[in-house]
């Protein structure tokens, strides 16, 4: 009875200063808005509408089939046209353009030649990224060897992307942005709380008082799950406003990883918060375990990509365990009970990391 | 039911590494009365203030505060003690009002007492203007009787005040003590923490610290009776001279310049302190008038704290 009357006390004041603190206020609610449209708008890993300039020396009707099948592809768009493979050469030497595409006058002879090659493409190099799609593009003549004049030819090898049919980055992008947003706040977010009051003199009051260490963290970390699933809305809600990403699991099932997720983190802040003396050091920890969580947690780089090391660091973050569950709850409509492993991993990391930060939060005293 | 010894430390010690921060203390403070530690910085006064209230665990030791034995449930302490930091460790983001409502809450103060608690509280410490004014933004006058206020509010039967009056002017200062009295009347047990003499003065009882070791204690009357040493005051026209013509006499335990004067220890097993003196200014050619003097606080203190080496000169 009283300890829950100086748990709601402890809870009341944090809201209230938390209230005050603007800058944490703003960051609370601004940051995961501005992060989402960072990531979602900036980070494209696919590449469109390269600025290209074709030359068409052939004016056939064959070639003027293949410029608009370019066109439709929406890879390349054509800023320019010119005459000649010099002008070409001028546009892409004054940085107009990245891509080339010089159409000879005997396109359509040669289309029918197996041995030479039909079209010149003209590439600007410095950037692996668009020499890459370069050599996708290489593989439209080809095409057009095997069957010559048909309009609308079959395509040999059909591709069809599942879950993200239109290859759009933040599809994926954002249930694994929610993973480390979420993980940025919540952790640092406590770990700051706890040592400011240190640093600030206000740990020293308070345990001078009846408030047990078990209350004290408690009331700390209370109002920062429900800004947490706070701010798993306001990713939802963005993503699905601006960037169409589908919730097709269920947003309970969303929730319960999601909580999951804050408590692991907010049990890793106070762990934090119990090895460091300086809000300095809590973020520059903070910034330690965030590198990992965003490089190695499959957000960035595809997990069965990494190397094996890499992999089982990964295995460690609570951000890669959630990534996957966010990903399958999203895009794949897994139901939670097909993602148990994950969930208990966090569950259980949560327990563990806790109970370490409350041993030594009550050492700490001495 | 209630003894008379709020607090009774027997041989309490506490290490840290290799550093001895405080070594073998016995203690003694009655109820009801103000006690202070007086001591320079790094002399231990924090140290065990921290001991007696269950922050920090003797390495050896034992003491009994207001019946509850140390080392042991400080939990049952808690509720029974007030402490004072050293630095101010209130809320600077929420007002003052916020501040002992937050206070009540974390002591469980009865629910339907609190406002008029708060309200007596704000008006006998002299906030009522601060009431709604952020804890931060108040001198450091105000932030003092603020952490005064928070501390009492509760009602505990020992006070524990560490360096209270570090950050304020002297006005401030007096009326502190004024307060102090008046709570140490209705019967609250005060142990205040002070490098200041004026203010250790003042106190009922005093324990003076150095390096960890008490050194003396009693009333401030009864130490400074017991100095064992001359107190001899002299007015030179050149204090400069005449300190250095004293200074090298190897009877002399101590001498300070105060302005014009000078504040000379001589151990008391010397028969003619005057006498010696007189015989250092007249061999350097120095004019100056001695006469004896009653000790003060600081020449307690002086003394006490003193190389050992000096002091059996």
């Amino acid at each position: 009875m009283k300890s829950l009357s100086r748990l709601g006390a402890i809870i009341k004041k944090e809201v209230l200063q938390l209230s005050r603190d603007r800058l944490t206020f703003g960051m609370v609610f601004g940051l995961p808005i501005i992060q989402i449209l960072l990531f979602g708008y900036a980070i494209n890993t696919d590449v469109r509408h390269l600025k290209t300039a074709i030359a068409n020396q052939a004016g056939t009707h064959l070639s003027q089939q293949f410029e608009s099948e370019l066109r439709a592809s929406q890879v390349v768009h054509i800023v320019e046209t010119a005459d000649t493979p010099e002008e070409l050469e001028g546009l892409l030497r004054r940085g107009k353009i990245s891509l080339g595409i010089l159409i000879p006058s005997d396109f359509d002879r040669r289309v029918a030649d197996d041995n030479r090659a039909a079209v010149q493409i003209l590439v600007d190099g410095s950037d692996p990224t668009i020499l890459g799609v370069a050599n996708q593009l290489r593989n439209m003549p080809i095409r057009f060897d095997s069957a010559p004049v048909q309009a609308h030819k079959q395509e040999l090898i059909e591709i069809r992307p599942y879950y993200n049919p239109e290859r759009r980055t933040p599809v994926n992008i954002v249930p694994g942005l929610m993973g480390v947003i979420l993980m940025m706040t919540m952790m640092l977010f406590t770990a700051v709380a706890i040592v400011r009051e240190r640093e600030r003199g206000n740990l020293e009051l308070l345990i001078n008082t009846p408030v047990s260490s078990a209350e004290l963290m408690i009331g700390k970390v209370t109002p920062y799950i429900a800004i947490g699933l706070f701010q798993l809305a306001i990713i939802l809600g963005v993503g699905q406003l601006l960037f169409d990403v589908p919730i097709r699991g269920s947003v309970v099932d969303l929730y319960i990883a999601g909580s999951a997720f804050i408590a692991a983190n907010l049990a890793l802040g106070l762990l934090i918060s119990t090895a460091t003396h300086t809000q300095f050091q809590a973020m520059q920890l903070t910034v330690f375990i965030l590198m990992p969580s965003i490089l190695l947690s499959g957000f960035m780089f595809p997990f069965d990509g990494m190397p094996e090391v890499a992999q089982y660091i990964g295995e460690v973050l609570p951000t890669t365990h959630f990534i996957r569950l966010s990903r399958g709850i999203m895009l794949r409509e897994a139901p939670i009970g097909e993602l148990g492993p994950d969930l208990f991993y966090l569950i259980g990391f949560t327990v563990v990391t806790m109970t370490v930060a409350a041993m030594r939060f009550s050492k700490r005293l001495d | 039911m209630h003894s008379q010894i709020a607090i009774e430390a027997r041989g309490l010690s506490k290490n840290f590494g290799d550093l001895r921060a405080v070594s073998e203390l016995d203690l003694d403070v009655p109820r009801g009365q103000i006690y202070g530690f007086l001591g320079p910085n790094g002399s231990g006064k924090s140290t065990t203030i921290r001991m007696l209230c269950g922050l920090l665990t003797p390495t050896s030791g034992t003491a009994d505060v207001l019946g509850t034995k140390i080392p042991g449930n400080a939990k049952l302490l808690k509720p029974k003690i007030g402490y004072m930091t050293q630095k101010f460790s209130l809320f600077g983001d929420m007002s003052v009002q916020e501040n002992l409502q937050f206070i009540a809450e974390i002591y469980s103060y009865p629910k339907k007492d609190r406002k008029p608690r708060i309200d007596e509280l704000l008006g006998k410490y002299d906030l009522e203007p601060q009431r709604k004014q952020m804890a931060g933004t108040m001198s450091g006058g105000q932030k003092q009787r603020l952490a005064l206020a928070c501390a009492v509010l509760h009602h505990p039967e020992l006070l524990l005040l560490d360096e209270p009056t570090s950050a304020v002017d002297p006005q401030s200062r007096r009326d502190f003590w004024a307060n102090l009295f008046r709570l140490a009347q209705t019967g609250t047990t005060i142990l205040v923490s002070t490098h200041y003499m004026d203010e250790a003065e003042r106190c009922h009882r005093l324990a003076i610290l150095d390096n960890g070791v008490k050194v003396a204690d009693g009333t401030p009357r009864e130490l400074q009776a017991a100095t064992g040493m001359h107190i001899l005051e002299v007015i030179a026209d050149d204090p400069y001279a005449a300190q250095a013509a004293i200074a090298e006499r190897a009877e002399i335990a101590s001498v300070t310049q105060l302005g014009v004067r000078l504040r000379i220890l001589i151990p008391e097993r010397y028969a003619n302190p005057i006498e010696i003196v007189n015989n250092a200014l007249a061999s350097k050619n120095v004019s100056g008038n001695t006469q004896m003097a009653t000790p003060s606080l600081e020449d307690v203190f002086v003394a006490v704290t003193m190389k050992p080496e000096d002091r059996s000169k």
